[in-house]
């Protein structure tokens, strides 16, 4: 249990004290210090519950109720906390605050209700939230290094933006402590603290910049987590005082299976929606992208996005088999397909892959809502490759945006010969998004084998499928014509640009070299634990054994071509075909080389050409509009269905 | 898998592009003959892949190549897949990144023609993908698997179960082949507006391996399309799928290109209508499973 | 043997003609002559071209795309003057805007005459142009052999 108490409490100590160091220096390597300890103890959690059953930790009756007290007491410093934030909203944010004591309101009813349930096991670990801490822990780690060279550059390059970086990074580690608190709580009041606590550090960290925009965009992100945050509270309003089931346990909740808990379980699922950026309230976390970058891929990778995925996760048992879980299936295929096809309009890097984020988390959800043991196979694989590979992306964009000044993926044409090691990892980065052989291919093809077994009524499997192989062409093609800007040549001889910072190269290789290794040894990470979880639910009887496994000549097949891109530029580079240069095709008109060439009246003019964004074909604005409204009566249905 | 299927998958890798090429020559004779010509040798194909390999290669980047026998090597590994009696999905997910390799070589040169080839290359993969993934799970509900071997082994009726995938398998086929009116990644005739699209800046060498890959995907797709009469047996399903592949070429020489917007919108719709449509109605036809 | 006497490609450029030629040319492709039979393709492209078919008298804009093209296309390669204005010039021979003759810019190995040239005399120009290009070929793979010891 220590390594428990220390991945939640450490962070908050070590935030303080780095956000307490005299100076820059000192305080970057408190980070790195602090990032190695919490690692390193994640990495040891992780491997100690390796194929082990859960485990539940019952802390001693004292204990447990200055816990109870001092969590109550941060509940409340943290509504006025929010609320103080609240003095710079605009008239039409009005419905924050209300939200806010809407969802005090409904705690404290909660807290202070004539009787409430005994909390026998207020911690947990199983393989699938050790697998998290990992994810948490290791990834999150890297990107809090990565951010300590990215905010030095980003102050140095934004004008009128104070600097306040101390603080910065004690939200950065108050962040990770709570996600650490949301993956090991089994006591549901204080997941909720937790779940709250990473509202605030999103809602703080994207508004850092302090311009219009950002404070904004932050609000917007605050209100629809508060709206996840008053369905979670009313939640546990009726797990308190509701009829039925009486519990503040989350294992207990969803051992009492769809029969009693649907209720909680819907309410529940609604913050976790909010919180993992699903249509119809996705439009939070295309706000963050203001953010800087670490933050962006904080959000978007390791933490926020990922703690509503997971208790979706959690759930899943409880959806499995009814029809609000197969409505909660939709929810997620109408946002994967939806922002897939909108990914494709977009020219700013990173709003493709914050779109593709939405749209991979949208297939999470499709999984758990099914909840079988092949979905949830799936999702905890999704999870954990969308986890390393999207980190690598967007801190990828972060380190090229500061190169080549700029996010446009038209303007990051040739970085294969303008930054040959930068390019790499962005390519290992997208082929890991998307590409046979790595996980999250392997994941969506179990999915398809998956949904075609689902029976909640005619037809239902048939439509995920379709969904899912519809929202993966556009995939398809977005990452590729990004890999194409990459890999293209560079029409003219490009000019020398600057080095990638050290900490910046760290974090970057050392999620390459994850991604790929991940790949490589995902039979491990499954047997280690994706299979204990599953099977511990199979053995409790709340979701149906499976007997199809991915079969070994499958595998055999992967390991062949992921040594095979390993292996094809290794004998590239070792024999390189000795081949004569020529410029490009230009219809014979070429003047200097296939750069420019001779156009209407003689005139040399310079060769452009530019991807396809399909904007006559994809159309953004009302595609989102039908979707949301799509969406939202999906939710409401979801909802219906559960009551 | 047995030995018998070793050996298909192994003799697909080493007479895969002689059978390939036999398809490319035969698709050039009929189209000779359906335009009142002669036509050249049916080992034509094969002439040409050979010269390509005596003359120089010229290279806009030396990548290019590093992309090329990335196609070919997925290229392999699919089809091998396939003869195996693996698993079907497998198979088309490495076809799909062989695909994609062909574009980062066509993107890498970054000519004007090349660029627009490979991003048409990637919008028509874009408009085929689901189809084909529909074919796959077509298979699954009426064998219960997606292995290969299985899906030989399923109920005789499978072609009739699976009539409207069928249907939608050979249109999409159209667009695999690169068959007018869906050849707007390469267009057969260099001398129009987009000259060779994906393969304009490869030459020698780099374009023998893009040929080769061509033919090895030749036999990949007829062995899809043998898939749907297998359980007939050998002699009466390969002539059958035989017939069909080649009816591509009539198609061909029938209809002039379209857009790619309206390929992209005709083959979602055909897609939507055939083949998630059969999927639907697959348990009222009664599945063997 | 070479195969490239068994599937020569060819890429057709006009310099500056009438396009009396070209039509001539175009006309080898019909099914009338269906040069295909050979397995003569024309490509449009110089990357993938054998031989390079030029007709006209070549002007100064036209100079350049002939040179582009010419140095795109990989060895072994020939080039094949279509007629009179390729040839000499032809009645443009005199004009102060025309070099009068392929020639002039590319070194040319096989002369097709006529005005305009016949489709039977260009697919004879081809046919002797493969001798030369299977002579080419074999000097190159001696010349890459040197390279190579």
């Amino acid at each position: 249990m220590f390594p428990i108490i220390f991945l939640m409490g450490f962070p908050l100590v070590a935030g303080l004290a780095i956000a307490a160091a005299p100076d820059a220096e000192t305080r970057g390597r408190w980070v790195r210090l602090s990032v190695a300890l919490i690692a390193l103890v994640s990495v040891l959690l992780a491997l100690s519950s390796m194929g082990e059953a859960p485990r539940f930790f019952a802390l001693g009756e004292g204990t447990q109720h200055g816990f109870d007290l001092a969590i109550t007491a941060a509940s409340l410093a943290l509504a006025l906390v929010l609320l103080y934030f609240c003095r710079r909203i605009r008239p039409r944010e009005w419905y924050i605050p209300v939200l806010i004591l809407l969802q005090t309101g409904l705690m404290l009813a909660v807290e202070f209700a004539a009787e409430h349930p005994e909390v026998e096991h207020a911690l947990y670990v199983d393989s699938f939230s050790a697998l998290m801490a990992l994810i948490i822990g290791g990834v999150g780690g890297l990107i809090c290094i990565h951010a300590i060279r990215y905010m030095q550059d980003y102050q140095a390059h934004a004008e009128g933006i104070s600097d306040r970086r101390p603080a910065f990074f004690f939200m950065l580690f108050l962040f990770l402590g709570a996600m650490f608190g949301i993956v090991f709580a089994n006591h549901l009041l204080w997941l909720f603290f937790f779940w709250e606590v990473t509202t605030l550090c999103s809602f703080w960290l994207i508004s850092y910049s302090g311009t219009e925009e950002a404070v904004r965009n932050g609000f917007r992100a605050l209100g629809l987590n508060l709206v996840g945050g008053v369905a979670f509270a009313g939640a546990l309003v009726w797990l308190t005082m509701g009829p039925g089931l009486h519990t503040w346990e989350l294992d207990r909740l969803v051992d009492a299976g769809s029969t009693l808990a649907l209720i909680p379980a819907v309410l529940i699922a609604v913050a976790g929606l909010a919180k993992s950026a699903q249509l119809p309230f996705s439009s939070w976390l295309l706000g963050a992208m203001v953010a800087p970058t670490p933050i962006s891929a904080l959000l978007h990778s390791s933490t926020m996005v990922k703690a509503g995925v997971f208790l979706l996760v959690k759930l899943a048992p409880v959806f499995h088999g009814t029809f609000a879980g197969f409505s909660l299936s939709l929810i997620g295929g109408v946002t994967f397909l939806v922002t897939s096809l909108i990914a494709v309009n977009q020219r700013n890097a990173k709003l493709v892959l914050a779109y593709s984020t939405i749209a991979n988390l949208g297939l999470i959800v499709m999984c758990a809502g099914i909840g079988t043991t092949a979905t949830l196979w799936a999702a905890i694989l999704l999870i954990l490759f969308h986890a390393v590979a999207k980190a690598l992306l967007f801190l990828g964009v972060g380190t090229t945006e500061h190169l080549i000044g700029s996010r446009d993926i038209e303007d990051m044409e040739g970085l294969v010969y303008r930054h040959p090691t930068m390019a790499a990892m962005l390519l290992v980065g997208v082929l890991g998004m998307f590409l046979a052989p790595f996980g999250m291919l392997l994941s969506k093809y179990t999915c398809f084998q998956a949904f075609l077994t689902v029976d909640v009524m005619p037809g239902a499997g048939v439509l995920l499928a379709a969904i899912l192989a519809f929202g993966s062409a556009p995939t398809l093609f977005f990452w590729s014509k990004w890999m194409g800007k990459l890999v293209a040549v560079p029409r003219s001889a490009p000019s020398p640009e600057p080095k990638i910072p050290r900490d910046e190269w760290i974090a970057l290789v050392s999620l390459t070299v994850v991604t790929y290794v991940a790949c490589a040894l995902f039979p491990l990470a499954d047997l280690a634990f994706v299979q204990p979880y599953t099977q511990a639910l199979v053995d409790s009887g709340l979701i149906p054994a499976s007997a199809d496994r991915i079969p070994w000549e499958t595998i055999v097949l992967m390991s062949v071509m992921l040594a095979g891109l390993f292996t094809l530029p290794l004998a590239f580079w070792l024999r390189r075909p000795q081949y004569a240069e020529v410029s490009g095709y230009l219809s014979g008109a070429n003047v200097s080389g296939g750069a420019s060439f001779r156009g209407a009246m003689g005139l040399e003019r310079q060769v452009e050409s530019r991807s396809y964004y399909l904007q006559s074909f994809i159309h953004e604005v009302p595609l989102m509009r039908y979707a949301l409204i799509g969406s939202a009566l999906l939710v409401i249905l979801m909802l219906g269905a559960g009551l | 898998m047995s030995a018998y299927t070793w050996w298909l998958a192994i003799g697909f890798l080493v007479l895969g592009p002689l059978v390939g090429a036999l398809l490319a020559g035969i698709d050039r004779i009929l189209t000779a003959r359906m335009q009142s010509r002669k036509g050249p040798p049916l080992l034509q194909p094969v002439y040409d892949v050979l010269k390509l390999l005596e003359k120089d290669t010229l290279v806009v980047t030396h990548l290019q190549s590093l992309y090329l026998w990335g196609f070919l090597f997925f290229m392999l590994i699919s089809g091998f897949i396939l003869f195996l009696g693996s698993d079907l999905l497998l198979s088309l997910f490495a076809l799909t990144v062989s695909g994609i390799f062909l574009c980062l070589a066509a993107y890498s040169t970054n000519s004007p023609y090349s660029n627009i080839g490979s991003a048409r290359e990637l919008m028509l993969t874009m408009a085929y993908e689901p189809m084909l993934i529909m074919v796959a799970l077509g298979f699954f509900l009426v064998s219960g698997s997606f292995r290969v071997s299985d899906i030989v082994q399923g109920s005789p009726w499978q072609v009739l179960q699976l009539g409207g995938i069928l249907i939608g398998f050979l249109f999409v086929l159209t667009i695999k082949l690169r068959k007018s009116p869906f050849d707007l990644s390469a267009s057969h005739h260099g001398h129009q507006e987009l000259v060779k699209g994906i393969t304009t800046d490869l030459s020698g060498t780099d374009l023998a391996l893009v040929e080769i890959g061509h033919w090895y995907e030749n036999v990949i797709l007829l062995g899809w399309l043998y898939l749907f009469f297998a359980p007939w047996g050998l002699a009466v399903a390969l002539p059958i799928s035989i017939v069909l592949f080649f009816a591509e070429v009539l198609v061909d020489n029938t209809h002039a290109r379209l857009t790619w917007s309206s390929a992209l919108r005709v083959s979602w719709w055909v897609t939507v209508l055939f083949g998630v449509t059969n999927l639907l109605v697959l348990p009222l036809i009664g599945h063997s499973s | 043997m070479s195969f490239l006497k068994k599937s020569p490609w060819v890429l057709h450029y006009a310099a500056t003609s009438c396009n009396g030629c070209d039509i001539e040319l175009l006309a080898c492709l019909t099914p009338l002559y269906d040069v295909e039979r050979l397995g003569i393709v024309n490509t449009g492209n110089p990357k993938h071209a054998d031989i390079f078919l030029v007709t006209g008298s070549v002007n100064e804009e036209s100079r350049k795309v002939v040179e582009n093209l010419y140095a795109q296309m990989p060895d072994p390669k020939v080039v094949v003057a279509i007629g009179a204005c390729a040839l000499s010039g032809g009645i443009f021979r005199d004009a102060y805007n025309v070099y009068g003759g392929i020639d002039q810019v590319l070194p040319v190995d096989v002369y097709v005459p006529g005005c305009a040239a016949r489709p039977e005399a260009i697919i004879d120009g081809v046919v002797q142009a493969l001798g030369i290009l299977e002579e080419r070929a074999k000097e190159r793979k001696r010349q890459r052999r040197m390279v190579r010891a």
